[in-house]
């Protein structure tokens, strides 16, 4: 379970997001929207901590994430699989040393079950074909699978989705979306999505925090969201010309 | 206020790669091939730049000393304790500030702004030991490797450079290398590489691992990694000089 609690940050004066609290339960896939620049991914880099709060605590399972030895950090990284927004794939290595990069230095896998695991992982995203291709050879839905398939290699307890459907194109969209579901039936992981695309909020949440002018505004299942009279929620799903 | 904030940054930054150092199996690999990219893969623009300062050096001291009594032999010691003492750690380094600085810088830059560096964070890798560690390392390995090859070829640039211009004999120009060579020159050319080495690196790891601002931004700290680098060597050069001669 993730407890975010009065989380607060700000760069230099400038304050991103203050008392910023709710839980994220295991199993259930949360989404955190709200508009460009409002501070969203900044809050998903603080459960894993990659960032830093100004006060406040991210608890993983009771346990303080930024109170952590870095040794033991990491530990607890190990737990997260993170898809970045520009997929953040190696690109001096291929796609198929890319999702074994984390067996290679966290398991001790014979190069045989190394490439059992890679194809198996790279089957469920459906890029087996394009296993030995550079990374400068994917278009931008076959790089978010690619990476997608490494940030899930080593099965991870925790899956953060940084705007895991922009760029691409409605149908590309829908696969990812399936994707992010089948990862999160298939392998019970706890997913926080990250985004704006109101289409893959309804389609894979179960939660969603909205995040508005400096504080989180709204929280609650999708079922509440759909019949909400937040003023600013409300704008914001309609402004996404997504009719609930 | 500035300077300050970003030597505490650099600082913290070579503190960190210190404390990881120990963890050899993370950048076993790494290194090995930023030994090859740092020191194989320089040596041409290292045999070249030897050579011509080398030639440059013979020709325009044979040219000073054309009207002076003074015996052929002295052009070969000129020539080879300025080389070995001040041009092959210098100038090589000055050349490898721009070959391997940017391409560090380059590198880790672009890691950095397309969250590459994030993204083995969040795989729980201590991102300083893989990508900064590796790379000091090769230059303090490789930068004193370098300046003996700047040292062979640039003796030997500047051999042949007076035999072909009839400035100095083989045999005169042996005569001066050797009459007055001094083991602690080639000891303190040593020293000077290692620490330019040092320089180099850090500082290019330090720029690319906090580059920020896309495209710009690596470029931007590109050459920052170039200039800093350059000035360094220079201002290394001058402590070390009045230190240690």
């Amino acid at each position: 379970m993730i407890e975010i609690k009065k989380l607060k940050k700000s760069f230099g004066n400038l304050l991103v997001w203050d008392d910023v609290t709710f839980n994220i339960e295991d199993g259930e896939t949360v989404a955190i929207i709200g508009r460009s620049g409002c501070g969203k991914s900044v809050l998903m880099k603080h459960i894993n901590a990659l960032l830093y709060p100004d006060s406040g605590e991210v608890l993983i399972d009771g346990e303080n994430i930024h109170k952590q030895e870095y040794v033991k950090l990491r530990k607890m990284r190990h737990r997260f699989g993170v898809l970045f927004q520009g997929s953040a794939l190696f690109d001096s290595i291929n796609t198929f040393e890319n999702v074994a990069f984390p067996l290679r230095y966290f398991t001790k896998q014979t190069e045989k079950d190394i490439k059992y695991n890679v194809e198996q992982a790279l089957e469920i995203v459906g890029l087996v074909e394009a296993m030995y291709k550079e990374t400068s050879e994917l278009s931008g839905g076959m790089r978010k699978r690619v990476a997608l398939a490494r940030a899930t290699i080593l099965q991870p307890d925790y899956m953060m989705y940084d705007e895991p459907t922009s760029g691409l194109d409605p149908e590309t969209s829908d696969e990812i979306n399936q994707l992010i579901m089948e990862m999160s039936n298939s392998l019970n992981i706890t997913s926080i999505v990250v985004t704006h695309d109101m289409h893959s909020v309804l389609e894979v949440a179960d939660k969603v925090a909205f995040l508005d002018h400096g504080k989180l505004s709204w929280h609650g299942s999708v079922t509440e969201m759909k019949t909400s009279t937040h003023d600013e929620l409300m704008r914001f799903v309609r402004a996404s010309e997504y009719q609930i | 206020m500035y300077a300050l904030q970003e030597l505490g940054k650099y600082t913290t930054l070579l503190y960190q790669a210190l404390r990881s150092s120990t963890e050899f199996s993370t950048y076993r690999k790494n290194l090995f091939s930023e030994l090859v990219k740092v020191g194989y893969d320089s040596l041409g623009i290292i045999m070249l730049t030897g050579v011509f300062t080398g030639a440059v050096l013979t020709i325009q001291t044979a040219y000073q000393l054309e009207l002076a009594f003074i015996p052929l032999s002295t052009i070969g010691a000129i020539v080879s304790e300025s080389i070995l003492i001040e041009l092959a750690a210098v100038i090589s380094s000055l050349v490898l500030a721009g070959k391997v600085g940017a391409r560090i810088a380059t590198e880790l830059g672009t890691m950095k702004v397309s969250e590459q560096v994030d993204a083995l964070e969040s795989m729980g890798f201590n991102s300083v030991s893989f990508l900064v560690v590796p790379r000091v390392l090769s230059g303090l390995l490789m930068f004193p490797v370098l300046y003996i090859v700047a040292s062979i070829f640039g003796i030997g640039g500047g051999l042949m450079a007076g035999i072909l211009t009839g400035a100095v004999p083989a045999s005169d120009f042996m005569i001066g290398a050797r009459m007055y060579f001094q083991p602690w020159n080639v000891l303190f050319g040593f020293v000077k590489s290692f620490v330019f080495g040092f320089l180099i690196t850090s500082v290019a790891c330090y720029k690319g691992y906090f580059a920020s601002g896309g495209a710009e931004g690596v470029g931007k700290s590109t050459t920052q990694a170039t200039v800093l680098g350059c000035m360094f060597v220079l201002l290394a050069d001058f402590l070390l000089a009045t230190l240690l001669l």
